[in-house]
């Protein structure tokens, strides 16, 4: 009993940061047909930046509480530049090429700030843990948990709600969703699809920058911390249905509570049963759960 | 005068077999690891002119290099050419069995399903503590047609082995393509629909492009195995995947000679560019691809297509 609670809760904690990162991943690909290898660059920049940020913060003394201010704004900070110099730099002049060559563009760009971190911040690790140890801990059923983690939980239901209004309840929304659902039509209706097209691009690259902005006080910050999270993403993103944001909450729910469901019972298969998972929905529902089938064109 | 493809390639094979003797040990190495690494891509880049692009090579390839170590290891197997057979021919049953599957998806979802495949393989050998875990584990140098080597020795007959093996399988590939199933493959790529209205099978074409990427993928894993003397679960990750695209991509899929070349361009600009400046390879490989993404559309090939397109008949 007390083990099926703890993976619920291991498993809502870990749903939290996929779906923060998983988020902007889906909602690229939504609008603008790029899977965004680069969306891991962005999610160690945004960790490095808040790292750094905090350290700057901590060193002056300022009150703790202020952390979490600066944290995200670091965060976000380094996201929209890096996002808005990618997309402005970069990928402007690739549109219209092959969905596979842009996603080696995104890998190339993915190399470089790969190696223009290590430039950046040396190849030591950063440690920013006063945020995280200043929350304590809370005890849920006889088992202490971090309360930083358990605030993940309510920014990421934040950031869901924030999205599914935007998207749904907004002007820009909705001329967002009919650029996702077809762009020729959207264009010629006179909406400005570049411009969508930058703003979801920095948005994405935001959100990627946030998901690593809010676990670096959880974890040590060293190269290489964005690989890993990239195929993740995918996965997540993938069960849920590429561009779907209803998808990916549900993607991040099922990886989330397998996850924590391995770790549990069987950790040698914790890698495995993600990809498992990700291989089984392909297999029933290649579009994913959430996903539109695209019609077969003769 | 100009050369045939095949002709070239038998030029081609006889001066890198018989410069053999002359190379330094480092180019000796770089070399047979990058036509090893030219047989995976070359295998992707018959599936990718038939349309599919796998980000999963990297699931046939770990596996051809973990067959060839255990069969070393625990077999008792030290023939490199055994070795090397053996890991095409567990790949090429594992994609063959697979294939059912893969032959019915296309695009985005192929590349995503393959990802996820090889993912697999990779979280189920992290785990793995009898399997060195992410450690992996050492092969011992190979023998050659039943006869003990010492270690330089070894490394050389290794090249020729593998120089032999990458050419011959381009020769046989380059048939490939103009056979009817290769035709037809292109023609898939171009509009399936009208394929099967024309009465081929679309899927058994692709289910066989597809055994031939994963047999591809397992040979050159199980020589870069044998190339390194050691394995490790890095081998089926999704970078080592994505690196394999990046060099079809780099070479072209206009030529099957095009993956031979753009490996050792590749392999070279990676040495060199980690031997000069170890912290920025990375930023460097990664120029050189948007370099090639941006001046040269149709791969390092089309310097050479080009020149063929400028003739006058």
């Amino acid at each position: 009993m007390q083990k099926l609670f703890a993976i619920l809760v291991d498993g809502t904690i870990y749903f939290s940061w996929l779906f923060i990162v998983s988020l902007g991943l889906t909602l690229t690909y939504g609008v603008m047909k790029i899977l965004n290898i680069a969306h891991g660059s962005f999610y160690a920049l945004g960790a490095y930046a808040a790292a750094s940020a905090i350290g700057a913060y901590i060193a002056g003394h300022y009150p703790v509480a202020g952390s979490y201010l600066v944290l995200l704004v670091a965060g976000l900070a380094a996201g929209a530049f890096f996002g808005f110099l990618v997309e402005r730099g970069l990928l402007r002049p690739m549109y219209g090429r092959d969905e596979i060559v842009l996603v080696l563009v995104t890998y190339s760009a993915f190399l470089i700030f790969e190696d223009l971190i290590k430039l950046i911040w040396g190849v030591n690790p950063y440690f920013a843990p006063e945020p995280y140890g200043y929350l304590g801990r809370v005890s849920i059923g006889g088992i202490a948990f971090a309360t930083y983690d358990l605030a993940m939980f309510g920014l990421a239901l934040v950031i869901g709600v924030l999205a599914y209004w935007a998207l749904n309840h907004t002007r820009r929304g909705k001329l967002l969703l009919a650029v996702i659902h077809d762009r020729e039509i959207s264009t010629a209706m006179g909406i400005n699809v570049g411009h969508m097209f930058t703003a979801t691009f920095v948005i994405g690259a935001m959100l990627g920058a946030l998901g690593g902005a809010v676990t670096a006080p959880s974890t040590s910050v060293a190269p290489g911390i964005g690989v890993d999270v990239i195929v993740l993403a995918f996965a997540v993103s993938v069960i849920g249905g590429l561009g779907s944001v209803v998808g990916a909450a549900v993607g991040a729910v099922i990886v989330g509570l397998a996850r924590a469901t391995a770790v549990h019972l069987m950790p040698e298969v914790e890698l495995f049963v993600i990809y498992a998972v990700m291989a089984a929905v392909l297999a029933v529902r290649p579009q994913g759960l959430f996903g539109r089938a695209a019609a077969r064109k003769i | 005068m100009r050369l045939g493809t095949i002709p070239a390639l038998v030029v081609a094979l006889v001066a890198l077999v018989a410069l053999a003797p002359f190379l330094p040990a480092w180019a000796i190495f770089m070399l047979t690891v990058a036509f090893a690494k030219a047989l995976v891509v070359l295998g992707l880049v018959i599936m990718m002119r038939g349309g599919l692009v796998s980000f999963g090579q990297g699931l046939f390839y770990g596996l051809g290099a973990y067959s060839a170590g255990l069969a070393a290891n625990f077999l008792g197997v030290s023939d490199a050419i055994l070795l090397a057979l053996l890991g095409a021919i567990v790949a090429a049953v594992v994609g063959f069995l697979l294939g059912f599957v893969m032959a019915r998806y296309r695009e985005i979802f192929f590349a995503m399903l393959s990802l996820a495949l090889s993912m697999i393989l990779y979280g189920l050998l992290v785990r793995s503590v009898t399997l060195g875990s992410t450690d992996g584990f050492n092969l011992p140098p190979p023998s050659f047609l039943g006869i003990e080597v010492a270690a330089e020795e070894s490394r050389t007959l290794l090249y020729v082995t593998t120089v032999v093996l990458a050419f011959g399988c381009t020769m046989l590939l380059h048939r490939f393509i103009s056979s009817p199933a290769g035709v037809i493959s292109q023609a898939i790529l171009t509009n399936e629909i009208r394929v099967e209205y024309l009465g081929a099978s679309v899927t058994r074409v692709l289910h066989l492009v597809y055994v031939i990427g994963a047999s591809m993928a397992g040979l050159g894993g199980a020589l870069v195995a044998m190339a390194a003397g050691h394995i490790d679960p890095e081998l089926a990750y999704w970078t080592t995947s994505g690196e394999f695209v990046f060099v079809a991509i780099l070479s072209g899929t206009g030529h099957v000679a095009a993956p031979l070349l753009g490996m050792v361009i590749f392999e070279a600009i990676r040495s060199f560019a980690l031997q000069y400046s170890p912290y920025t390879w990375q930023m460097v490989v990664g120029i050189s691809m948007l370099a090639v993404i941006l001046f040269l559309p149709a791969g390092l090939w089309s310097l050479f297509s080009r020149k063929r397109a400028g003739d006058v008949r």
